[in-house]
Formats: structure tokens, sequence, C-alpha cells
């Protein structure tokens, strides 16, 4: 009975299963295998070979994906920096009026991106809310902060805060507050108990924290191209192109395989080293 | 000060908001003493142990270690630390790296601090095998052993402790407790410890000092403690205890259903009584005989069997007087009365175990 119990958990599983295959891994092995076909073909009924990976290193692509990377990185690193005093008070400090903080931040994810990030523009933009107003009423306006990279990372943190924000909170409330205690009393100083204390126990959301602003910044593009006016290409624009633009679906196929391979080691490397259970209060 | 106090309080005050929990504390404790600060929880127990370690700030008085002035230091610059209730072990270190915390922050080489960490292991009764092992692995009585090592390790002038053994269960509570005992001895150190246990207290303390609502109610020696209390509270928080309101006029005794004998030592209970103009008669239920015939006692009083419990060793009789109080004995299990419930009976006991708290029951 026991095992006719069991034979029906795993058949009653299977209807999902089918749908994951089919949404999930069908469309990427549909790319993986677009990867290797010739470039410019429509068929996955070709011989293969690796004319498009030849293109991605050849061609400059690699700058692209490297641009992307410098950028995401340093996006995540300065929201770990604002993220951790605002999680923190969050976590310990503010008590009722972390309630305030958490509406106003997942209110912001009721505006689309784009039309947040059209609203900077309109804000900075020579002639725009701020250099306008200084102009009308001082005479002297000052250039516009807008095409250039370190726009393009001020978007990426500004839509990509909730991300890092949350885990980082959420990673911070695990840590016990008679341990930070301890570690203060037994002569440790408020430097010492960060390291030492709060930073490894909040490891997990930290890295939750890192992990998900990383993904998501590595394969952003509207900010690149609003914010930045395309001052570097991101390499989900190189792809984006190359599938409309270009019609060179084994190049754009080639593109999105390398970032994937690279995030998802980089997604399994760090998963495998979070407990999420405790992080889910299942410790 | 005399030159072996380690610490003193100087009207220490603490306030909440509306609530005073410390209303001005004067406090001189001696160096080397296992002293305890025993209260019902809102005593302001734990209040007094957190403006000691630096956790809290006090709202007004002063805090001396020695001849230095504590109260404004930082709790990582003092030179005590606290065993906490919860232990606050470091989830994420070993045993060994728990312990080694503190020569850590000193930066202590790592082969001393190993050396150091394996000698407290000894002293606690802890295999040094224990030295890698997982906090987590450890268990409740185990923990508590790396916490002490810990604090230990730490080498404080003052070691203080928060009520960590209320999480155990009995039997281990109690094997610990005379451990910690014994360690006060061989360290030498000054130990000041908070629990609500009363009977914590009397096993391991030098002195003990009794807290009601923000006040030390009485500070002295254990034993002085529970002969000599010096109000109702602290006689009823000390264990078991029959009270009596007595008043005494031209050198009588007088108190509900009291009988008593005139003779040169109830005389000189009754001066004593009178002169507090008013007071409240403790007897402690060991004290109290079965009495055979009348007169045979300084104290007499007449009731009813009411109840039999046996404890085990001893055995407690609850006795209705006539008045309706409830009385109650104590006898060894060799000395029991042979009676049934529902019996009348004749109590009595002797005025030296008598004692006179002045004041009446509210």
């Amino acid at each position: 009975m026991k095992r006719f119990d069991a034979k029906l958990g795993a058949l009653s599983s299977l209807p999902m299963l089918a749908v994951l295959a089919l949404a999930f891994l069908a469309p990427l092995g549909l790319v993986a295998l677009f990867s290797i076909m010739p470039e410019k073909v429509f068929s996955i009924f070709n011989m293969p070979n690796f004319s498009a990976y030849k293109t991605f290193a050849s061609q400059g692509y690699y700058k692209s994906l490297l641009w992307t990377l410098m950028m995401a990185f340093a996006a995540t690193t300065i929201l770990f920096l604002i993220c951790w005093p605002l999680a923190y008070g969050m976590a310990k400090v503010f008590k009722r009026f972390a309630l305030v903080i958490t509406i106003a931040v997942v209110m912001s994810l009721f505006v689309s991106e784009n039309i947040r990030l059209f609203g900077w523009v309109l804000t900075l933009m020579k002639g725009g809310l701020f250099e306008g107003y200084l102009r009308y009423w001082t005479g002297t306006g000052f250039d516009s902060p807008l095409y250039n990279v370190g726009i393009i990372i001020f978007g990426i943190v500004y839509v990509y805060l909730p991300f890092m924000l949350f885990p980082l909170a959420q990673g911070i409330s695990m840590v016990p507050e008679d341990a930070r205690q301890a570690a203060r009393d037994l002569g440790a100083t408020r430097w010492q108990v960060l390291v030492q204390i709060d930073l490894p126990l909040a490891a997990p959301g930290i890295m939750v924290g890192y992990l998900l602003t990383f993904v998501l910044a590595a394969g952003a593009m509207a900010e690149a191209k609003i914010l930045g006016g395309r001052a570097v290409i991101v390499i989900a624009d190189d792809i984006q192109t190359a599938f409309t633009y270009g019609q060179n679906w084994s190049l754009g196929s080639a593109l999105s395989m390398v970032l994937i391979l690279l995030i998802g080691t980089l997604a399994i490397y760090g998963v495998a080293r979070i407990d999420l259970d405790k992080i889910m209060g299942r410790g | 000060m005399p030159a072996n106090t380690i610490l003193r309080l100087d009207g220490v005050r603490k306030v909440f908001g509306r609530f005073t929990a410390l209303h001005g504390i004067d406090l001189e404790i001696e160096e080397g003493e296992f002293f305890t600060i025993v209260g019902p929880s809102g005593s302001g127990k734990s209040t007094i142990i957190r403006l000691l370690v630096g956790m809290d700030e006090l709202t007004g008085g002063k805090i001396w270690l020695r001849d230095k002035r504590i109260d404004e230091t930082p709790a990582n610059l003092r030179p005590t630390c606290m065993v906490f209730q919860s232990l606050a072990l470091f989830p994420h270190m070993s045993v060994g790296q728990n312990i080694e915390f503190p020569l850590k922050l000193r930066k202590v080489d790592p082969a001393a601090r190993k050396t150091r960490a394996v000698e407290l292991l000894e002293l606690l009764h802890l295999p040094a095998s224990y030295y890698d092992k997982r906090v987590g692995e450890c268990s409740g009585g185990e923990k508590q052993r790396v916490a002490l090592a810990r604090a230990l390790a730490f080498d404080p002038e003052i070691l203080f402790f928060d009520e960590p053994l209320s999480a155990l269960d009995y039997r281990l509570r109690k094997s610990l407790e005379k451990e910690l005992k014994d360690l006060h001895a061989r360290t030498g150190k000054t130990f000041v410890y908070i629990t609500h246990s009363l009977e914590e207290a009397m096993v391991m303390s030098d002195r003990i000092a009794i807290m009601k609502e923000g006040r030390f109610e009485q500070i002295s020696t254990a034993d002085e403690i529970y002969s000599q209390p010096v109000s109702r509270f602290v006689a009823e928080f000390m264990g078991e205890v029959n009270l009596f309101d007595v008043s005494a006029t031209s050198g009588r005794i007088d108190g509900e259903g009291l009988s008593v004998a005139q003779n040169g030592a109830t005389a000189a209970l009754a001066e004593r009584i009178g002169q507090a103009g008013g007071a409240t008669l403790m007897i402690r239920p060991e004290y109290v005989q079965f009495l055979r015939d009348e007169g045979s006692a300084d104290f007499t009083v007449e009731g009813t069997l009411h109840g039999i419990y046996a404890l085990g060793s001893r055995i407690h009789y609850e006795v209705k007087t006539a008045a309706g109080q409830i009385l109650t004995v104590e006898k060894l299990r060799e000395d029991r009365h042979d009676g049934a419930q529902g019996d009348t009976v004749l109590l009595g006991w002797g005025a030296a175990s008598a004692h006179v708290i002045a004041g009446q029951a509210a």
C-alpha cells in the first residue's frame, strides 16, 4: 500500500514535470542547439559548427560582457553598502516603522521600470527638472549627468534596491541580539562585532541579496539604453539586437549561452553555500 | 571605602519612561565574594546586571570598580564579563573558537590561545576533543560549561551570571550549582549571580540580596536571611513560613488563637513587639512541634490536621486553626506525626525559634 502511494505521488507530479520541461528546459535546449548552428540559419537541422562562438570572441562582444559584469559587480557592491545600514535598521532598530519602509519600497515596484527610468531622464536631462529650473533662476546650467557608465550603475542600483534590501534585512534579523551583546561584553569593538558576528551570521541573507541583484543586473538593459543612451552596450542588448535587427539567431544563442553559463555557475556556487531552510525559518 | 570592596554602587537609578526600575540602589560587593541578587521577575535584578556590564545606561548614580568609575565606560572596555541567561554562544563558531573569542580580540597568538582553551575545557570537566565540536552539537549542560569557559577566558575582574541555570532540568541544575560554587572557590574570582530561585542562591552564595520593586529588602548571609528576615516579603520569599499578627501589652503577647506562656523568654519578645507597636511573629515549619499536653511550649496553638504531604525525606502537615489560618509543619520522615486528617492537634514552639518582624500584614 505504501509503495502504491509512493508511485501515485510520483505519477501525480508528471503533469507539472511536463509543463516544466516544456516551458523551461525546451527553450533552453533550443537556445543551446541554435548556438552551435552556423550563423544566419533559421533551422536546427544544419551541420553544427561553432562559428557563432568565434564571432563572440572576434567581433568584440566579449567587451559587452565585461562591461556588463563590471557594472553589475559595481552596482551590487554599492547596493550592499547602501542597503546594509537600512536593512540593519529595519531588522533591529525601526520596529513598526520598518513596515512603512517596506511598503514604500514595494510601492515603487508597482510602476514599470521603464517609466521610472524615463522619469529620471526627465529629471536629469539638459533642460530637465533640475538643470532647467536652475538655469531659469540663475542663468547658468550644468551638463547633463546622463549618458555615461556612472548613471547606468546608478540606474541599476535604483531599480534593484528592493532585491538587495529585503534579503539583507532577513539575514540581519537572523543574527541573535544576545550574541552581539555577548561579543561586546567580551571586549569586541563595534567594528569587530560587525565583522565577527553580524556578517558571518547574516551571510545567507547577504548571499541571496548578492545573487539576486547580480543576476538581475547582468541581464538588465533598460538602464543602459534609457539612462546610459547606449554609452556602453550591455550583453542583453547585444542578444536582443542579434535576434531582431541582426537576424542572427546563432549569435544571439551563443551570447545567451555564455551569459547563462557564467551566471549559472555563480548561482550554483552561491546557493550551495547557503542554508535556505534557515532563511525561511525552518532550520 | 574598605580596601577589599571590588564593586560599589552609589545611588544607582534607572527609569524606563514612566516606570522606575531602580530607586537609587547602594551596594558594596567584596573581593572574591559569591554575591547573589534574588527577586521575583520585575524586581529590577536584571536591570542591575545590565547596568553593571554596560548594556544599559544609568539614569542616575555611580558605579565604582575598585577606585575607578565605570558607569560611563562602554561594555567592551569594562574588565567584567557576563554569562547570559541564553548563554549567547556564537552559533557559527566551534567550541574552541567560542572560548578563544576574547583572547583572539586581544591578539593572543593562536598556539597560546589553544593551550588556554584546552586548559579551560579541562577545568570545566569537558574533554579536550570538544575543542573542534560544533556548539549546536553540545547538550544543555555542555553549552553551559562552554559559556563559562568563554567567560573565564576573558579573565574578568568580576564574573556576572544572569540566571544561567534557569533553562536546565532539576537534576542538572543541582549538580551545576555545586560545580559553580566549587569553581568559585578554585578561581577565587568575584561572582555576582542573579536568580529568582532562593534555593539556588542559598546553595551557592556567601551573601544574598533580596530585591523587591527596585529596592533591596535585605542584604545578608543565607542563614541570617532565612532565620531573621527583616520583612514579611523576605520571610515569605524564603520558603514556607508561618506568620502571626501579634501585639503586646504590659509584657503579654496577644495573637489570634495563640496561647503564650509567661516567662523570661516570652517577656523579652513581648518587649520587642511592644517597641515595634505591633509586629509579625515568624516561625519556620521545621521548628513547630506536635504537642501532647498544653504548657510544654512557650507558644501553643490548637487546630485540625488539614493535609499531609510526603516530600520524600520530609513530610509537610497543614493545620487549620480555629481562626481559619493554615499553618505548615515540617517533620523529617523519622520524626513523623502519626495522625489522620481531621484530627485535633496541638502545636507548639519555643520562644528561641520565633522571630519578630516589625509591622503587620497590610
